[in-house]
């Protein structure tokens, strides 16, 4: 998705992992994967750039689709559909 | 002639058999698993290895640790006491930190002040404390095997070690067991 597309996206859930860094945004979001269902769209918010590439690996594995990263002032907002 | 194309034609069931037989036992072999021996009793090293761990527990990857000489002092529950000990495990038991809260840093430990730097540092960034490591650990199913080699070595005693749900004490052979069937393995 483009950077303009991502800011029209209609997150059904928003994990806020802004507060740890390095595994805590990635464990934050395996928890909260549980209690969406398939084809929502769940909203990451990290300070951590690490993240930044973990969240789009980890969807790779499990067969999410990763929609895409908008960078916000000091964090990012990580977008990916179930 | 049409004998000799049944022969080879046996022949050749056989041998995918055999290599059938092979691939699966390999696949069985690799599981997506994470094995990590962990020896050293350093606050730096078990951040690392828990931090890794973690990692690959949030990838699903299972994960096993197998905490092993050095290490275990890590395990101790600093609220816990044990009786019965003779004089060297005693001895032990009190120059070996007790627990996380209590480990050493492997290098600019400067009598303590360092690990205290590094744990201000941490809570600065947003990384886990040690404790909370372990407790989400246990969460995420991360099992623990203790050597008992080691535990007797040293004199610990498994009533003096922290609660954690999928821990559980075994030899050597076990964690082998464990790496052969392991995708990776680590040492630390």
């Amino acid at each position: 998705m483009t950077q303009e597309e991502l800011l029209t996206v209609n997150a059904d859930t928003c994990v806020d992992a802004r507060g740890t860094s390095c595994p805590g945004p990635l464990l934050a979001a395996k928890k909260a994967i549980g209690t969406i269902d398939k084809g929502q769209i769940m909203e990451i918010l990290s300070a951590d750039e690490g993240t930044r590439n973990d969240i789009p690996k980890w969807c790779n594995k499990k067969g999410f689709e990763c929609l895409g990263t908008l960078e916000e002032s000091g964090f990012y907002k990580i977008y990916l559909k179930k | 002639m049409q004998q000799v194309t049944e022969i080879q034609a046996v022949d050749f069931q056989k041998q995918i058999d055999a290599l059938t037989a092979k691939v699966s036992m390999l696949e069985d072999m690799n599981q997506d698993q994470l094995s990590i021996a962990v020896v050293s009793g350093d606050f730096d090293k078990i951040l690392a290895a828990m931090v890794i761990s973690l990692g690959a527990a949030a990838m699903d990857t299972e994960v096993k640790l197998f905490f092993s000489f050095w290490s275990i002092a890590a395990l101790r529950d600093p609220k816990k006491s044990v009786r019965g000990k003779n004089f060297i495990s005693k001895m032990f038991g009190i120059m070996l930190p007790k627990g996380w809260e209590h480990l050493k840093l492997s290098t600019m430990n400067m009598g303590g002040v360092g690990p205290r730097m590094i744990k201000s540092i941490m809570k600065k960034h947003g990384v886990l404390s040690l404790e909370e490591m372990f407790k989400q650990a246990g969460e995420l199913g991360i099992e623990i095997t203790i050597c008992e080699m080691s535990m007797d070595l040293m004199g610990i005693k498994k009533e003096e070690l922290i609660d954690y749900p999928n821990m559980r004490i075994a030899g050597a052979v076990t964690f082998a067991g464990d790496m052969g069937e392991s995708s990776a393995q680590l040492f630390i």
